[in-house]
């Protein structure tokens, strides 16, 4: 295995480029080197991102958040601005691993990882995230949503990686949430995901909604039909209803150990309410 | 393949060290650098108890490659005392019996140590969540949190 930490985008294409067999972007490397110990993938070149500025960079300006592919979930627990913008996504963030992992684990990572589990996804679908892609033909955007196309796949082409995430100009009234449910309460891979962003008017009545699950089927679902029975409400209790029967609709979800089919299909109901309940007291408060 | 040349400060001190691509930081600082303080436990992140500070962070060495290393300030437990004068957190985990067999100490140590650098006044549920990756199979925890939060009490009078 060779391993290269380049300096710029354009290097680390051509690096990626140039590879003859599996070449691996190597952020924080808290899945990419379990996985390569445990011989699941055996890359002949690994591109550590972590040295290119546009990776590691937190930039916040009027039109939106550009959080850095490569950077970490103690830097983004650490940005106030982030915090108080988005408190949904960076509660997602914080939940994965320990202390330890948060020194390493990126939104990058966690999203091109293609668990169907990871947290950070259902918290970015929701915040309507645009992944900036950087690749031999140049660079591009998709939303997060059109990145993962089942477990451990992805729909980026060869020497293609993520450079940031832009985050939506935040409106007023706005908020979003996450919560996962897990058997203990840390350490531990969703059994369930929910996030959720809304923008109220002055009277309280929902103008916008995205509701998105993880781990609930292959890949994170983005709910339209939770988001419809909520715009247009009050979120009343008659409208939390049809959002939590919508959410609980939506989920084709694995039977393990750690949760039944029926399970998590109940949960997910349960959870995308309490999201939202926890994201329309937020936008009510700015 | 030929081995990269690696430099480092490690404890305060430059360090060198040539190393394969694909070895962990762990690796290298037990096998070439014969800093066998660090632990290995799972080698998946798991356990803690590898647990250095690079740059000022807290990870898991065995979740890092060893040419990541290059160019980083790294701290492991054989930093922590100077000389023969132990840190208070490694004589209060002695006084109070915060371990049995010793395993996993060297981690929690350097975990706790984050912690107290950065903040001295913390709830036992902040310790608790903060040493969260680190597993001790022996001890039940409580007298490591309890050691913790002593230290910090003592911080915090001193
Ligand atoms: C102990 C432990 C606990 C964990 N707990 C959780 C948890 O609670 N929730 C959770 O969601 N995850 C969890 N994880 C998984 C992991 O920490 C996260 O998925 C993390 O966000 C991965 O980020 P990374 O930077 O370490 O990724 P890496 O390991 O560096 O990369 C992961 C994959 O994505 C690719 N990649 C990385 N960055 C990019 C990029 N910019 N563009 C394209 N491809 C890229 C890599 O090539 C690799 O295939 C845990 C892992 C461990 C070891
Ligand atoms: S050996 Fe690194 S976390 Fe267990
Ligand atoms: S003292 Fe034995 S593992 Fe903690």
């Amino acid at each position: 295995m060779e391993y290269k930490a380049p300096s710029s985008i354009d290097e680390a294409v051509m690096l990626l480029a140039q590879a003859n067999g599996k070449a691996h972007v190597l952020a924080g490397g808290t899945d990419l080197l379990v996985q390569i110990r445990a011989g699941f993938t055996k890359p002949t070149l690994v591109v550590d991102v972590k040295n290119i500025l546009e990776l590691r960079t937190i930039s916040v300006a009027d039109d939106g958040v550009c959080i850095g592919a490569a950077v970490t979930g103690a830097e983004l627990g650490e940005h106030d601005a982030v915090k108080a913008a988005w408190p949904g996504l960076v509660e997602a963030t914080e939940l994965i691993g320990s202390t330890q992992i948060q020194g390493r684990a990126s939104l990058g990572g966690n999203l091109c990882n293609a668990s169907p589990a990871a947290d950070t996804v259902p918290a970015l679908v929701a915040a309507s995230a645009i992944c900036l892609i950087a690749g031999p033909n140049g660079q591009r955007e998709a939303p997060v949503e059109q990145i993962v196309t089942g477990p451990g796949q992805t729909s980026l082409k060869n020497s293609e990686f993520v450079v940031q995430f832009q985050l939506p100009k935040k409106l007023p009234r706005s908020a979003d949430a996450y919560l996962r449910f897990i058997p203990r309460t840390e350490m531990d891979i969703a059994v369930v995901g929910a996030g959720v962003n809304l923008t109220l008017d002055k009277k309280g009545i929902c103008q916008q909604a995205r509701v998105a699950l993880g781990a609930v089927a292959p890949t994170v679902l983005l709910v339209e039909a939770g988001a419809k029975a909520l715009i247009g409400s009050t979120l009343d209790d008659a409208a939390l209803d049809k959002l939590r029967a919508a959410a609980s609709a939506a989920c084709n979800p694995i039977d393990d150990k750690r949760g039944t089919v029926e399970f998590r299909v109940d949960v997910a109901g349960v959870l995308a309410k309490r999201a939202v309940l926890i994201a329309k007291q937020r936008a009510e408060m700015n | 393949m030929t081995r990269q040349h690696v430099t480092t400060e490690i404890n305060g001190e430059p360090q060198d060290f040539l190393c394969d691509a694909q070895e962990t930081l762990l690796d290298v600082l037990r096998d070439e650098l014969h800093l066998t303080g660090t632990k290995e436990g799972c080698s998946s992140g798991d356990c803690g108890a590898c647990s250095v500070m690079v740059d000022g962070r807290l990870v898991c060495a065995c979740l890092l490659f060893g040419v990541e290393a290059e160019g980083k300030k790294i701290e492991t437990i054989e930093g922590m005392a100077e000389g023969d004068k132990l840190h208070p957190l490694q004589t209060k985990f002695l006084e109070e019996a915060a371990l049995q067999c010793g395993f996993c100490t060297p981690g929690f140590l350097v975990a706790a140590k984050a912690l107290l650098d950065r903040n001295n006044n913390p709830t036992e549920t902040e310790v608790r969540y903060w040493l969260a990756g680190n597993l001790c199979r022996c001890t039940g925890y409580d007298k490591i949190v309890r050691a913790v939060m002593d230290v910090a009490a003592d911080m915090r009078g001193a």
